[in-house]
């Protein structure tokens, strides 16, 4: 006779059935993002995946560690997927090999590998890029609109061997960039700002990462908690900010819809290892990430901040998680 | 005697590398191999003169009043350097900052007068502040070619501050700055850096004990 699962005990997905999901959450914003930015984008996530599997395969195989169940657990493939979408698609493909050594090399097996790493590897690797080349990451190529076009015309896929320099015509801010300059310059901002009056790519893709978010959550790879709560955070204190004076700071919806909040929301933030485990720490790091964001949104230099305040809350991680941990019963 | 110090200044108990002292200067002024040279012979100017005018009076030195007064003396001798470099040249100067004043805060300096200086004749004190300085110069220079030539694409520049404005052909061009890895030149740079030569060394030790 062989003995059964108890009926109550919830069976555990595979490592590779969770990647496969996480996947698939993300695979409409990137149809959206091909749509609006050309193919450039999937030759891009090509290059980059197996850039990145080979990169952790080289230092499995320096560190002796098994290389076959590593590679499987997908931590790599998602670093780099989520890297290579956070940057511009006319991004130089060596700057994006050198975001994706930081994310792989410097920021995981340098710290110890899967498990051990502080920080979440792929903003490392973005922060990195951002901070060492801020003229090619913030070319954002225009979107106008969504062109079924851009998905046939495959001379873009393999784009990034043929130029370095784009040119100057084809690039445009994105709409936190063109708030950032516009303060900066002294010029009023336009402030009635509607969702869907300047429909743009961005804000497309932030309705698809939300979508995708909640197919995590229904499925129960993520819980609710640090997404909501980041959003909610992002929310209140954007808003306090533009009750105080609506000439400078932009109304909530306008920083929900805009920058990274729901990718970070759903799939950054989200990462196991990076971020709290207990239940209260989920919501003070949600919410602590929310609020550096929005100041760093508002006073900060950079336009969109949510990177570094992923980065900066995971260096408290420990600390929150030791301040959170629930009383075992029995105890004092 | 000598030889053993020299070994130690240089590798087995290189102030930079294997000490880590003096981190601060190390960090903050290797943007380029001119200041990392220039500021790395201010402190070997310091730690020579620190150790063998406190090695003759070290009989003098009250036990429990020592620091203050080797604390004094490198001020003093600080001072020295500073207006020194600020007359000899201004651009570099500028570019090396709050850096020459805080030699005296250096840890290395104190370290060597306070575990050497303090119980050692004149001679062999002597040699300690020149291959001690001389080992932490060497990593400054190091450190400074790393970063300049990845942050900046550029190799020997600012030198004609040091030697004059004839040798200004001397800076090499390695490629477009335009793309330059700016971390390198930033302060994150210079710990990734340093951790990398700290890691390089520690393999080269590493296999040679085998």
């Amino acid at each position: 006779m062989t003995p059964l699962d108890s009926p109550a005990i919830k069976k555990n997905m595979s490592v590779s059935a969770i990647m496969f999901t996480v996947t698939l959450a993300l695979i409409p914003a990137l149809i959206a993002q091909i749509g609006f930015f050309g193919l450039q984008i999937l030759g891009n996530l090509i290059i980059g995946i197996s850039f990145a599997l080979i990169l952790e395969a080289v230092c499995l195989k320096l560190r002796h560690y098994p290389i076959k169940p590593f590679l499987k657990d997908g931590s790599a493939f998602l670093t780099a997927w989520l890297l290579v979408i956070s940057i511009p698609s006319s991004t130089p493909i060596w700057v994006m090999l050198v975001g994706l050594f930081f994310s792989i090399v410097i920021s995981k097996h340098a710290y110890g590998g899967i498990g051990s790493n502080p920080f979440n590897p792929a903003m490392i690797g973005y922060a990195v890029l951002l901070i060492s080349f801020p003229k090619i990451m913030t070319n954002w190529p225009s979107a106008e609109q969504f062109d079924f076009n851009n998905f046939l015309n495959f001379s873009q896929l393999f784009s990034m061997f043929a130029s370095i320099d784009i040119v100057d015509g084809i690039v445009s801010a994105t709409p936190l960039d063109k708030i950032k300059t516009a303060l900066f310059l002294g010029e009023p901002i336009n402030n009635s700002f509607s969702i869907f009056d300047q429909f743009n790519a961005y804000q497309i893709m932030s309705i698809f990462y939300l979508i995708g978010g909640l197919y995590l959550m229904i499925k129960k790879i993520i819980t609710w908690h640090l997404p909501v709560f980041l959003i909610l955070s992002i929310f209140v204190f954007s808003f306090i900010l533009h009750q105080i004076n609506p000439d400078v700071f932009m109304p909530s919806l306008f920083h929900l819809m805009n920058g990274a909040t729901f990718l970070a929301a759903f799939f950054i933030i989200t990462d196991p290892v990076s971020s709290p485990t207990t239940l209260r720490g989920k919501i003070i790091f949600g919410v602590m990430v929310g609020l550096i964001t929005v100041i760093i949104r508002n006073f900060g230099g950079y336009p969109d901040g949510i990177a570094f305040a992923v980065i900066f809350m995971n260096i408290f991680v420990p600390l929150i998680e030791k301040f959170t941990q629930p009383k075992v019963f029995g105890y004092e | 005697m000598i030889k053993d110090q020299f070994h130690d200044g240089m590798w087995k108990q290189n102030a930079g590398l294997i000490q880590l002292l003096g981190l601060c200067p190390t960090l903050a002024v290797t943007v380029n191999v001119t200041n990392g040279f220039a500021l790395g012979v201010a402190t070997i100017f310091v730690m020579i003169l620190s150790n063998i005018s406190i090695s003759p009076i070290r009989q003098l030195v009250p036990e429990a009043a020592r620091v203050p007064i080797f604390i004094l003396v490198i001020a003093g001798l600080v001072t020295i350097v500073d207006l020194s470099i600020n007359a000899l040249s201004r651009p570099l100067y500028d570019a090396l900052g709050i850096f020459i004043p805080l030699i005296v805060t250096n840890c290395i300096v104190l370290a060597r007068v306070e575990a050497f200086a303090s119980k050692n004749p004149i001679l062999p004190s002597f040699y300690d502040g020149l291959f001690m300085g001389l080992g932490l110069t060497l990593v400054l220079i190091i450190l400074g070619a790393m970063r300049e030539m990845i942050g900046n694409g550029t190799l020997f520049q600012n030198l004609h501050f040091l030697i004059g404005d004839d040798y200004k052909f001397l800076t090499i061009q390695l490629f477009n700055s335009d793309h330059g890895f700016l971390l390198a030149a930033l302060p994150p740079g210079a710990f990734i850096a340093l951790s990398s030569l700290i890691l390089f060394m520690n393999w080269i030790n590493q296999k040679q004990k085998k």
